[in-house]
């Protein structure tokens, strides 16, 4: 039987380098609700997937493994059932917007004006979110045992002291009411960031954290029911175009369920700045490998700059593996505090 | 041999058991990939096959990999407050 067109033929060594992604995106997955399967669709598209296909095939193991974690995590207590799927349900419809967004763009100015509006959102939000969190994390990390409650923040109460008739809910995760015309705004940017950088997580648990004062266990716990019902849509909507590589997605899920159990069981030994400042980390370093490629759409939109065909490619490299290197620190940070915070509980066990 | 005894407890016999599927499952997957690949493709109801396989392989998969870092000890920490074992 002939190959099917848009499914290019696997190799052993492509195979083996999505599975490895796959585990480490999926054990900080675990550990903060997402961020972890940026690489996967560039690393895809270097092996010669299309990109579509790679989009598509990177979302179809994005679901089941949220699911998974946020099973685990449930199993812990950590996950606001009813918070993730009011928000998931309103990131469902930010997604779609995005996406029609990115279709506008990419007919309007092709795909390295596309290109570029994806790097440029990217830049700035994990620009403002991600300086946010990491300072917010050494913040608490500096008020040593302080720091390790976690208290609800100017805006958070202030959110809480809203009442619209009609609209309230109850969320276990803040023991509070709040208003649904608040959270869905929330879902709608989750969503939206989620069609154009593919990490909606990015703004999902940071509004959890920062505009409801969800604690972060709790934000990046129900981040993953949020990731489930946006990918679960996503999927069928790329599915029913016929642009998933099972195969590939399967590769990455057997890698990914691997992680997505260290990361949720990480989560039970860290102290709750920890998961503030991966987040925070790995978004300021995924920042930085953007930065990266942004001269080399503009030079192909002719917007001032002229690069080289030689400079593109260094460019390219240097930012590919930037992502890279953001994906394993936040990897080893989380296995570091995993490893001595089970030591530290060991100590505390009898002989 | 009696370590090994000891650690094949109910649970961790289910573990390799799911373990086992999972593979197999795997296997099955790739063996077929041109069928599975056309079906996923065909238009229709052709887009349940990769959705249905997502699922199966995360419930098999999932509680095995569950499992298997239990077995190997990574085991989450319980939430009840510690004993005071000087008293």
């Amino acid at each position: 039987m002939e190959q099917v067109s848009q499914f290019i033929a696997l190799d052993p060594t492509g195979l083996v380098g999505l599975f490895l992604v796959g585990f480490v995106g999926g054990m900080v997955s675990g550990f903060i609700g997402s961020g972890g399967a940026f690489v996967l669709t560039p690393a895809m598209m270097t092996m010669g997937v299309p990109g579509i296909v790679a989009v598509a095939s990177n979302m179809c193991h994005k679901f089941p493994k949220a699911m998974v974690g946020a099973y685990k995590r449930a199993k812990y207590g950590q996950v606001d059932v009813k918070l993730g799927l009011i928000m998931g349900v309103s990131a469902e419809a930010g997604v779609l917007i995005g996406a029609h967004l990115q279709e506008v763009i990419k007919t309007s100015f092709g795909d390295a004006g596309s290109n570029l509006y994806v790097s440029v959102v990217f830049v700035v939000t994990l620009a403002i979110v991600g300086t946010f969190v990491l300072r917010d994390a050494i913040r608490q990390y500096r008020m040593g045992p302080a720091g390790q409650e976690e208290k609800v923040g100017r805006l958070a109460q202030w959110v809480r002291s809203i009442h619209i008739p009609y609209t309230m809910v109850y969320f276990k995760s803040i023991d509070a009411r709040v208003s649904f015309l608040i959270t869905i705004p929330m879902g709608f940017a989750t969503g939206l960031l989620a069609a154009t950088i593919a990490v909606g997580g990015f703004v999902g648990v940071p509004s959890m954290m920062y505009v409801l004062g969800v604690p972060s266990l709790m934000a990046s716990a129900t981040e993953l029911v949020i990731a489930f019902v946006m990918g679960l849509g996503g999927t069928i909507k790329f599915a029913i175009g016929g642009f998933v590589d099972i195969r590939l997605a399967m590769i990455i899920l057997a890698g990914s369920l691997f992680g997505i159990q260290i990361g949720a069981i990480g989560t039970t030994y860290v102290k709750p700045y920890m998961i503030k400042l991966v987040m925070g980390l790995i978004m300021v370093t995924v920042l930085f490998s953007r930065l990266f490629v942004i001269p080399v759409y503009m030079s192909k939109l002719g917007m001032g700059i002229a690069l080289e065909d030689g400079t593109i490619e260094v460019l390219r490299t240097v930012s590919f593996w930037i992502m890279v290197f953001a994906l394993v620190m936040g990897a080893v940070v989380i296995l570091k505090a995993l490893w001595s915070g089970m030591r530290e509980d060991k100590e505390l066990q009898p002989a | 041999m009696q370590n090994l005894q000891a650690r094949l407890t109910p649970q961790n016999l289910r573990t390799i058991a799911l373990g086992a599927v999972s593979l197999v499952l795997y296997v099955l997957l790739f063996a077929n990939e041109q069928t599975v690949l056309r079906l996923s493709i065909d238009g229709g109801w052709g887009f349940l096959v990769p959705i249905a396989i997502a699922f199966v392989f995360s419930f098999v998969h999932g509680a095995f990999t569950g499992g298997f870092w239990d077995m190997l000890g990574l085991k989450a920490k319980t939430r009840k407050e510690p004993k005071r074992w000087n008293k």
